[in-house]
């Protein structure tokens, strides 16, 4: 039994929207496997519910005849998972989310929720950075897109206003043509876990060289980040020791790990500095290149 | 033969189609439920309750505090009663206290009409607190000025003692001493099934209890005491029962849901805790600190093993200073040609209670006990196998604790066998010389067990059997089925005994203490230890008296007569039946003058005790970088007697090795030092190891015949899990030089060491 206080079944976009806007309290129930925990700990801050699971249109993977991917944020983990586009396309998804609780959570849970409750573990949310995302949302003043840059804005925050809801995700073709990429998620077991730090490389390559790298970190800051100055230090660069060190130094300057009873500070900083390295030599390795 | 065959469990068509009921599967109409209002804060006094938002709640029946409750101080510890007052467990609980002592301590309980409101109403009640100084590590507990967290302060009990010799004098013949201190965590059982019990009164003066309970018999005797009512007027009822390890081998609920029927007119009550609440509010195993000291000669011989053990019991003593003393008893066994020296002290502290838990201390002792022989076996540059091999118990060494009674032991063979299945001298030449960041590293760990509790408790089991019309058998017995699969063992024993097929019997696998024999429950691996001989005898009169009626039915000699595969032979001539038992049972019910019901009933009190050997031997790989260590061979090799049932005893083994693993390698109860908050109350943050976690686990035994059991069998219930956490601490040892002693080896820890060691 959940201590339900409010239930709304949304039967559009508009009017889930509609009833996002209208009551302040209002939050999104759509795969429950975050809400309903929060319920049945007591948490009354998730006791007034827009029910969104009538909206079919959201749960739409498609990609369009420019190459752009369309991911409905009502997609279940699942079924991203087994879509032939994403397979094909932008296997780090299919890699990512397959770290996400165990089968069960992810036959319900979806990317939308991942993304929009803020988690600065959210396993998606790594690829998301990498392939630089889009998010297209519907708000009281209509349809607006906002970059996955920026979306977090603190420990369960994001730009969000009262009455938004994501529709989906697009991932445009610059973004993920040519890339290979790889993620890799530490967590104290090996299923049904949050990530102590999650780590996911994007490249492209010109031969040996990397000509890109686009690196993203969850656990490691207040949201999860992408690593601009570890990027830059290994742009042109091929991959060696010495590059790695000194993308590791630049890495410094890109994460700010805390200290916590799950982990400290300093052993979130050496995991952080060992799975970049790892995972862009991964990364390197997925498109044909040498470890 | 039904002794030794894997058949059927009696319990698993029904439970695996669904069909067995739970304590949770029944209700009754107008059932109430409980809730408990639990404290935020881990050590106070409470100034003010107020109840009144609660109360005016709709739905809301009564809120209780602690000024509602008897004064009377109650034990919960599952032991059996002791006549030596000296003996009995501490009396340290009321129903609910104003003096809170842990993050979840039970002030009030609200009664509503349903769960959620219940939990609603809990919510409302108001609390006011004085803090008090909060005690969480044994250093803080143990402090001159550490504030008292029960009267009388914070030390529960303190004892040493020395077998086989004097310890000074066993240093004196000593060459080389080692010495280490090893500590372990907080662990939480984690059965499937939560606590739930409930509570209704038959007639104005008899209360009945139903509960997912590993020990009825027990659970009447202290609600009896709690509530200051006599036993018999109390009815306890153990329907299936979802797992418990020991966590329900303590009185949790049952008094509470008794006194709340009480007053409330006899109306059924029912406590059904969540998994958040079960996992604090319930019982845990005792954290502890191990000093180990042990003293060889030049060529290996082991003279004495020294131990100290500070034992963190919690906020209320349970099975306190017990669980120590059982370990510190049962560990003598394995080295025997050397002095044992044992001390325990146990104390209070602002944690959650500690209880019993699987093994009962031994997990944590033999942490110690193996990891320090290890590095005697390093030091004397000896390989661990052969040096422990040289050390084991034989035969002929053991001074058994309760007599004269000559026991099996298969130690050293189950050494060599581990020793051979995993391929120790291969691997150990393949690995010498490694370097880089993957290591691969080899373990090895013994351990001894016992069968009972006796001579520290009265051993006592029932059973009764009774002949139906149809020629098959009933058999109920006091032991509690609680998924180790006990009725099926003893069903076993009791087709083995009478002469009539395994599928001939069915037992009553409920336990009500209005009916059922007596037998105190399922603990310490004793059940079917302990059962054994009632049965044995159970069905041997039985089988009498089946002979005897075929006898007035027929006029053949009984001495001659024999019951084979359910049917009367004559001994002379097996092949030729004298009668069909189902034809024999029919008269002895219809026949008009002769015969009658045949049954029979018998109440055994066991004063032996089978030690019990095994080892774990593990193969792994530690990545160094990663600070992860992945389990490529674990093997657990047993001296549990004769096996009864071996696919069931291969699936105790299978069961205690991933819960061995999981103490080892993952789960860890945090609690804040300085507050007493407990960080990891839920099973997202208290990692059990999952099945992406746990490797291939492989089991074998050494099956020796112990004389004490009819049947030959000694324990297997908790074994399985002593010796992981030794193992795999020596493997890592082997493979990076690294000796981590402490429990859990997660990463974190494993990050620390490293670290330390200039690895990474």
């Amino acid at each position: 039994m959940f201590p339900i206080e409010k239930y709304h079944f949304a039967s559009s976009v508009e009017d889930a929207v509609q009833a996002l806007a209208a009551d302040e309290k209002a939050k999104i129930i759509a795969g429950g496997t975050d809400v309903l925990v929060r319920l049945h700990g007591g948490n009354s801050d998730y006791d007034r519910l827009v029910d969104i699971n009538g909206l079919s249109e959201l749960k739409e993977i498609r990609i369009d005849d420019k190459g752009t991917i369309y991911i409905g944020s009502l997609a279940t983990f699942t079924e991203i998972m087994e879509h032939d586009v994403i397979k094909k396309h932008v296997p780090v998804i299919v890699e990512s989310l397959a770290t996400i609780g165990g089968p069960q959570v992810r036959n319900t849970g979806t990317m939308g929720g991942n993304i929009c409750n803020g988690a600065v573990s959210a396993d998606s949310a790594c690829a998301a950075l990498i392939h630089e995302f889009d998010l297209v949302i519907e708000g009281p003043t209509g349809e607006r897109t906002e970059s996955i840059n920026g979306f977090h804005t603190g420990p369960g925050r994001t730009i969000l206003q009262k009455g938004d809801l994501l529709k989906y995700f697009c991932i445009r073709k610059e973004y993920y043509q040519g890339f290979s990429a790889s993620y890799y998620k530490y967590a104290m077991r090996g299923a049904m876990d949050i990530a102590t730090i999650g780590c996911g490389a994007a490249v492209k390559m010109n031969s040996e060289t990397i000509e890109t790298l686009k690196l993203a970190f969850t656990v490691a800051a207040p949201t999860p980040i992408r690593c601009r100055n570890a990027e830059k230090a290994m742009e042109n660069k091929t991959l060696s020791e010495e590059t790695l060190q000194a993308m590791e130094k630049a890495l410094e300057e890109d994460v700010k790990p805390r200290d916590s009873w799950r982990a400290s500070k300093d052993f979130r900083l050496h995991l952080i500095r060992t799975l970049a390295k790892n995972v862009i030599r991964q990364a390197v390795e997925n498109q044909g290149g040498t470890r | 033969m039904a002794v030794g065959q894997s058949h059927i469990r009696k319990d698993v068509r029904a439970k695996v189609t669904g069909k067995t009921r739970f304590t949770d599967d029944f209700s009754m109409p107008g059932m109430l439920q409980a809730k408990y209002v639990r404290s935020p804060i881990a050590h106070g006094l409470v100034k003010s309750i107020d109840k009144t938002v609660a109360l005016a709640m709709p739905g809301v029946e009564a809120v209780f505090t602690f000024e509602d409750v008897p004064k009377t101080f109650f034990p919960t510890a599952g032991h059996p009663f002791s006549l030596d007052p000296g003996h009995q467990d501490v009396a340290d609980r009321l129903l609910l206290t104003d003096h809170v002592r842990y993050h979840g301590d039970e002030v009030a309980i609200v009664v509503a009409r349903d769960h959620l409101t219940a939990a609603k109403a809990a919510k409302a009640v108001i609390v006011e607190y004085e803090e008090l100084p909060v005690c969480v590590t044994s250093e803080a507990a143990m402090a001159e000025d550490a504030p008292a967290i029960h009267k009388g302060g914070n030390i529960i009990k303190s004892t040493t003692f020395e077998i086989g010799g004097k310890i000074a004098d066993a240093e004196k013949e000593t060459d080389i001493i080692v010495e280490g201190t090893f500590s372990t965590p907080i662990v939480l059982h984690c059965h499937l099934e939560n606590h739930t019990a409930y509570a209704y009164m038959d007639d104005n003066d008899h209360l009945v209890i139903v509960s997912s309970t590993q020990i009825p018999h027990i659970c009447r005797r202290i609600v009896g005491q709690a509530l200051d009512m006599p036993w018999a007027k109390i009815r306890v009822i153990k329907p299936y029962i979802g797992g418990g390890f020991g966590n329900k081998q303590d009185v949790v609920l049952e008094p509470m849901v008794a006194f709340l029927s009480t007053k409330l007119g006899g109306a059924p009550v029912k406590i059904e805790l969540e998994r958040e609440e079960g996992l604090v509010a319930t019982r845990t195993r005792h954290a502890q600190t191990v000093t180990a000291r042990a003293g060889v000669t030049n060529d290996g011989v082991i003279k004495f093993i020294d131990l100290n053990v500070i034992s963190n019991t919690g906020a209320y003593a349970s099975h306190g200073h017990s669980i120590p003393m059982a370990a510190g008893s049962k560990f003598c066994n394995l080295y025997p040609r050397s002095v044992s020296k044992f001390s325990a002290t146990t104390h209070y502290g602002n944690i959650p209670a500690a209880g019993a838990m699987r093994a009962y201390g031994s997990p944590q002792l033999f942490f110690g006990v193996e990891s320090v022989l290890e590095e005697v076996a390093e030091t004397l540059g000896m390989d661990s196998v052969d040096f422990r091999i040289k050390n084991s118990a034989r035969p002929a060494d053991i001074i058994s604790k309760t007599g004269d009674k000559e026991h099996s032991v298969g130690m050293i063979e189950c050494l060599e066998k581990g020793r051979e299945v995993i391929d120790w001298d291969v691997k150990k030449e393949k690995n010498s010389k490694q370097e880089g960041n993957i290591r691969r590293g080899l373990g090895v760990a013994s351990f001894s067990y016992g069968s009972g509790t006796y001579p520290a408790c009265v051993e006592i089991a029932g059973c009764r059997l009774i002949l139906n019309q149809d020629g098959s058998v009933h058999m109920q017995i006091g032991a509690t089925e609680i998924g180790q699969g006990s009725d099926t063992a003893l069903a076993q024993m009791a087709a083995e005994t009478l002469g009539i097929d395994y599928d001939a019997i069915h037992v009553v696998s409920e336990q009500d203490t209005d009916v059922t024999p007596f037998d105190p429950g399922a603990y310490a691996s004793r059940q079917t230890y302990v059962a054994a001989p009632a049965v044995h005898q159970a069905a041997g009169k039985l089988k009498a008296k089946i002979l005897e009626h075929c006898h007035l039915m027929t006029g053949e000699d009984k001495e001659n007569l024999d019951l084979s595969g359910g049917k009367i032979i004559r001994k002379d001539q097996p092949e030729s039946v004298v009668l069909d038992l189902q034809d024999l049972a029919l008269d002895s019910y219809y026949h008009k003058e002769r015969g009658g019901q045949l049954t029979a009933e018998v109440s055994s009190k066991t004063c032996t005790n089978a030690p019990s050997y095994g080892c774990t031997f593990v193969d792994l790989e530690v990545d160094i970088e990663m600070c992860a260590v992945t389990i490529k061979q674990i093997i657990n090799v047993h001296d549990a007697g004769k096996i009864i049932h071996p696919l069931s005893a291969e699936g105790q083994v299978h069961g205690g090795m991933a819960m061995g693993v999981g103490m080892a390698l993952f789960e860890e109860l945090l609690v804040d030092p300085e507050s007493g908050w407990i960080y990891n109350g839920n099973l997202l943050d208290y990692k059990i190891p999952t099945c992406m976690d746990i490797p291939d686990l492989e089991s074998a035994f050494v099956e020796t015949f112990d004389p004490t059991s009819p049947y030959g069998n000694k324990s297997l219930g908790e074994p399985p899990i002593i010796s992981q956490g030794p193992a795999i601490r020596n493997a890592i040892w082997d493979a990076t030089g690294v000796k981590i002693n402490e429990m859990p080896m997660t990463p974190k820890v494993l990050f620390k060491y490293f670290k330390n060691a200039g690895l990474i």
